[in-house]
């Protein structure tokens, strides 16, 4: 019965997107051809150094510009375009991440690290386009939109003291740009859930059937993320309306027990996998309503340059070897299924070898066929994956709970040595860094105390830092920011920044629950403005580009997060404030009761002369009172 | 003999205060061991070295220096100070040149307590003599009370303290006394220029106002007016010229207007450095309102961090009104009861504000016991005297500890250090209500001594 159903739904909707999309090319004929919403899904496979493996889901949609469309949708989630509507939200960013991502084992110089591996919890930047003193109003009710729409404590954002203004550090640079970290949300299901409800097939079709919750949480990193771009109200060049994009990474261990039997003598295979063993499901055909659905298997420019080796053995030319039909039955490696497409990456300036990608339709599959790529290891394979230009971890310095220093080490990576060597023959190579930095106002900073060390000597600050950008923390009202411009030499082998702190104290009921637990102070951001990841593939047509690889073209600059730090803070005690309070007014009523006595105090004589002095003066009304007391008093005693 | 004495007693003089600015020296010579500045005994928000660096720092680089909560001083120590924080010399410890200046101010207030002190202690004498009580008391077991005040000072290990840990205290300390000497030896405008000083840099000594105005009025320290009256009474002549002069309001309208005059003069300088940013209000508020409002719960020997940290958000701002006018409400019963003697009301003020203020330092507590030294005399007969000695003793040994205990090492917490700085409190409640009791005991006696009755001589 159930299977009977479901076809007929399939082809209800299929029939019903058909005729909405004939209406609104009708209805659109006489704009651009490409005035209609969009949507495609992709899903990016692609093995890691350390036996594991990343899969990067990525779904876009597009909405033409509301004043040709009206605000009626088809396939974009009405609830982000009433968003974008009604705070005027040029482009945002939410990110939702648990785990951190290993920038050394996984690399940092390629678009998906670069632009997908966030820091742990929240993450949220916007740019507004509203007037400069409507820019934290529109802030807050984001928060709050969002906060709804993802089941998640955005709201957190909302208090001037998380969220910070970026001067130019920040991509998008502008004045206009809000950036709020959250390090301590927990992620769960509870927000992928929502996240899906966005996606016209939510989880039932298409790619977007593999996200089985137990199998993604289990893995070591999981960072979903939704970027939000819009033309709207832009007054220069093209209209394009709204573009979301949704992706989720995850860096998952494929469950590789035959392999170890297989191979127990030699640990270093790499596990095979294929997408039904690591998600536990598998792809029955496309989202109907998507535009593309594919699937790509990405082998890293380290791991081509690895499996080069046999060929060269051969002395075959290694690119031929590569890219020839028969790859599958590669001598290191053998696929399920045969790629429809294998796209050679352009040849790169940082790195000699290229990366290559292998492309699956998933429209061929159905529920009967469903379609299932796996990967099948033959010889044990060990590479790299491209790092960026310094690695940068940071670290808190100092004991007790006082005082403390904030540490920002960048080590050189094998990266730089190549690059080093490629431009040793002109001296006056450098390289650039930028550093962001936010810090809560509980962690008071220094900035006096800003040291430079390059090669662990220490350095005037001026010599290295060409731009800095402070703005203080203000306690309780806004976070600290430090932005600064690093120059430095490329044979540079460590460098570091430390800034020494302070610690606050702050008020009882300031404290969270578990106020032992200590506080977070947000990720730095290191990035190298110098350079960008940017993957550009070798394609035949130009017109029916991929969005995920269209992305991959983008220059955005490498970035890089650092670890979040706790900072355990000190308690006061918290099942003393009626105590306190009782204490604290004693000794005031004894110093003021006590001094008070002493000053109106008098001695015997001196209060016998008073009263000689009274006794003469004494006039009608003293003498009227002091018979009314002695009245009351001999009533008094009468009652008694 | 007798010049003998005074020379081996001035020779002593000068050999301690050698050694108490040579003792200085050392300690500023090893810094990096000692870490004093960072002391919440002696760096609170307001007195901070670092945060003055800090505060000098975004200036320099353009920014307000009120920026962020870190700075509260006024703009002008950063202009004055504020270079001297940077300035290194070769070889030299780090803040050499700023030690060196709190150094300086440190001998300048001794040497001024020193002065102020021989001042009243020759109106002392006047006041017996005129009362023809010289003969009773011996004068010559009449301590130099000068002297005495200004060792207290120097060699107090609080002021040393205070100034090798590079606060801004020694400063602070240094206008107040000016304004004192200024008033004692009738330089109205030296007293005006420290009272507004003082004022503008900490705002509690806004209340020394009072015992300065007495000061002008009616000069120095000097036994009851009534006394005299009595004296002359018995005696049955009036000798209008051995009797004090009375409340004259000339050199107060002067003092007005030098006061007014300075103040507006330091109000322009603040006004011109802060013309770029927020302006005179800016200021205000992150100096003033941040004293008032005890924002920065930061531990301090004082009490009322850990109340505002306890005590729930809905009471605060009672809590604020309440312990800000518990300082109002004990000047005026202080003024009548002690309006003759104007330098041991301002030390009473001075002590009240150092233990009731939102942010007390050991600097603080210097000022009042080395103001304290002026009174040797007068409170010879002070209860308790050793048992609040035993008591400052112990509660500056064990609030280190405390603090140790519960910062660094984790196995105290906080309310072990609030119990040390709850018994500081109380320790100065005893010293400010024994003294304003001995002092009047004394008044008392110099009484029983002119009508010659001699039952009732304490209470």
């Amino acid at each position: 019965m159930v299977l009977l159903q479901r076809p007929h739904i399939l082809l209800l909707l299929i029939d019903t997107h058909q005729f909405l999309q004939c209406w609104i090319a009708f209805g659109s004929a006489n704009e651009e051809g490409q005035q209609q919403e969009e949507f495609s899904e992709e899903l990016l496979v692609k093995p890691l150094p350390d036996h594991k493996l990343l899969a990067h889901f990525h779904f876009q949609s597009s909405a033409p510009p509301s004043t040709s469309n009206g605000c009626h949708h088809h396939l974009f989630p009405k609830a982000i375009s009433q968003l974008v509507q009604k705070f005027r939200v040029k482009e945002m960013e939410l990110s939702f991440t648990q785990g951190r991502w290993n920038y050394e084992s996984w690399g940092g110089f390629d678009p998906i690290s670069s632009s997908n591996a966030k820091p742990p919890g929240v993450e949220l930047w916007a740019v507004f386009d509203v007037p400069q003193h409507h820019i934290d109003a529109s802030w807050k009710n984001l928060t709050h939109t969002l906060s709804g729409l993802f089941c998640a404590s955005i709201n957190f954002l909302e208090s001037t003291a998380t969220y910070s203004t970026p001067e130019w550090s920040f991509p998008p640079a502008s004045g206009n740009v809000r950036y709020g970290t959250f390090p301590c949300e927990a992620v769960c299901t509870e927000n992928l859930t929502p996240w899906l409800r966005l996606l016209p097939c939510r989880d039932k079709a298409g790619i977007a059937l593999l996200l089985d919750r137990p199998s993604l949480y289990r893995g070591f990193y999981h960072s979903q993320r939704l970027h939000l771009t819009s033309t709207e109200s832009s007054s220069e060049g093209i209209d394009s309306g709204i573009i979301l994009e949704q992706t989720l990474t995850v860096v998952l261990q494929p469950n590789s027990e035959r392999a170890i039997e297989v191979h127990a003598s030699e640990k270093h295979v790499q596990p095979s996998w294929s997408l039904s063993s690591i998600f536990g499901k598998q792809v029955s055909g496309r989202c109907v309503l998507a535009k593309s659905s594919s699937v790509y298997l990405l082998l890293d420019r380290g791991l081509v340059a690895e499996l080069k080796f046999p060929n060269k053995e051969n002395g075959k030319s290694a690119a031929n070897g590569l890219t020839s039909e028969n790859f599958w039955s590669n001598p290191s490696f053998e696929l399920s299924v045969n790629p429809d497409r294998i796209f050679l990456e352009e040849s790169s300036s940082h790195s000699k070898s290229l990366s290559i990608l292998y492309m699956f339709q998933v429209e061929k599959y159905s529920e009967s066929e469903p379609f299932d790529i796996g990967l099948m290891w033959k010889v044990p394979v060990a590479w790299l994956c491209q790092q960026t230009p310094l690695h940068a971890s940071r670290f808190l310095m100092g004991s007790g709970n006082e005082r403390g220093a904030i540490a920002i080490s960048l080590k050189s990576t094998q990266f730089t040595e190549g690059f080093m060597s490629a431009n040793s023959k002109d001296g006056s190579c450098e390289l650039r860094v930028d550093v962001f930095q936010v810090v809560p106002w509980y962690v008071k900073v220094y900035f006096h105390s800003l040291r430079v060390f390059v090669d662990q000597q220490p350095r005037a600050v001026s010599d290295f830092i060409e731009k800095i950008h402070v703005s203080p923390s203000k306690d309780k009202m806004s976070p600290g920011v430090m932005e600064v411009v690093l120059k430095l030499p490329c044979r540079v082998n460590t460098a570091a920044l430390t800034i020494e702190f302070d610690k606050g104290f702050l008020r009882i009921d300031e404290y969270p629950p578990d106020a032992n637990q200590g506080f977070d102070i947000p990720s730095a951001i290191i990035s190298f403005p110098n350079f960008h990841a940017s993957m550009v593939f070798l394609e035949d047509d130009s017109l029916n580009r991929s969005p995920l690889l269209s992305k991959f073209q983008d220059k955005c600059p490498v970035m890089s997060y650092t670890e979040v730090l706790l900072v355990p803070l000190t308690t006061p005690d918290f099942s003393m404030p009626y105590n306190v309070s009782t204490i604290k007014c004693t000794v005031f009523a004894l110093y003021f009761g006590s001094l008070l006595n002493v000053l109106q105090r008098r001695v015997a004589e001196e209060e016998r002369f008073l009263k000689a002095k009274a006794a003469k003066k004494t006039g009608r009304l003293p003498l009227l009172l002091s018979k009314l007391s002695a009245k009351l008093r001999g009533s008094g005693i009468n009652q008694d | 003999m007798e010049k003998l004495k005074k020379k081996i007693r001035s020779f002593s003089f000068w050999n301690w205060v050698i050694a108490s600015i040579i003792f200085r020296l050392i300690l500023i010579y090893f810094p990096k061991n000692l870490n004093l500045s960072s002391r919440p005994e002696v760096s609170t928000p307001l007195t901070s070295f670092r945060r003055l660096a800090e505060g000098y720092w975004l200036k320099q680089s353009s920014m307000s220096s009120y920026a962020g909560s870190m700075y509260h001083g006024s703009p002008l120590l950063l202009s004055l100070l504020g270079p001297l924080t940077v300035k290194r010399i070769e070889g030299q410890p780090n803040h050499l040149l700023y030690s060196l200046v709190s150094v300086i101010a440190d001998v300048v207030s001794a040497m001024l307590i020193r002065a102020t002190g021989q001042n009243l202690r020759l109106a002392y004498l006047r006041g017996l003599e005129s009362l023809d009580l010289v003969k009773q008391i011996d004068v010559s077991e009449f301590l130099f009370s000068g002297d005495i005040a200004a060792l207290i000072y120097l060699c107090n290990p609080f002021t040393i303290v205070a100034c090798v840990g590079l606060s801004t205290s020694p400063i602070e300390n240094m206008a107040v006394i000016l304004c004192l000497y200024g008033a004692c030896s009738r330089l109205i405008p030296l007293a005006a220029f420290g009272w507004v000083i003082a004022t503008h840099l900490s705002l509690y000594p806004a209340i020394l106002i009072i015992p300065v105005i007495f000061l002008l009025g009616c000069g120095p320290d000097s036994p009851p007016r009534k006394l005299f009256l009595q004296r002359h009474q018995q005696k049955e002549v009036l000798n209008q010229s051995k009797l004090p002069p009375g409340f004259s309001w000339g050199p107060i309208i002067h003092f007005a207007f030098w006061a007014f005059l300075w103040s507006v003069y330091v109000l322009v300088l603040c006004g011109i450095s802060l013309k770029q940013f927020g302006g005179l209000w800016e200021m205000f508020k992150s100096t003033y309102g941040f004293i008032l409002t005890v924002e920065d719960l930061s531990p301090n020997i004082g009490v009322l961090w850990y109340f505002f940290a306890e005590v729930f958000e809905f009471f605060r701002n009672f809590f604020l009104i309440v312990f800000h006018v518990n300082i109002l409400f004990m000047i005026l019963p202080l003024a009548i009861r002690l309006r003759h003697r104007p330098c041991y009301l301002a030390f009473v003020y001075v002590a009240i504000c150092s233990m009731l203020k939102s942010y007390p330092s050991v600097g603080d507590s210097a000022l009042y016991l080395g103001l304290l030294g002026w009174f040797v005399n007068e409170l010879a007969d002070m209860q308790f005297s050793l048992f609040l000695f035993c008591g400052y003793v112990g509660v500056s040994l064990l609030s280190p500890v405390m603090h140790n205990l519960w910062i660094w090492r984790g196995t105290g917490n906080a309310n072990f250090y609030f119990t040390t700085a709850m018994v500081y409190a109380c320790l100065q409640i005893v010293l400010v209500v024994e003294g304003v009791s001995a002092v009047l005991n004394h008044d008392r006696k110099l009484r029983i001594r002119i009508t010659g009755k001699p039952q009732d001589a304490k209470s």
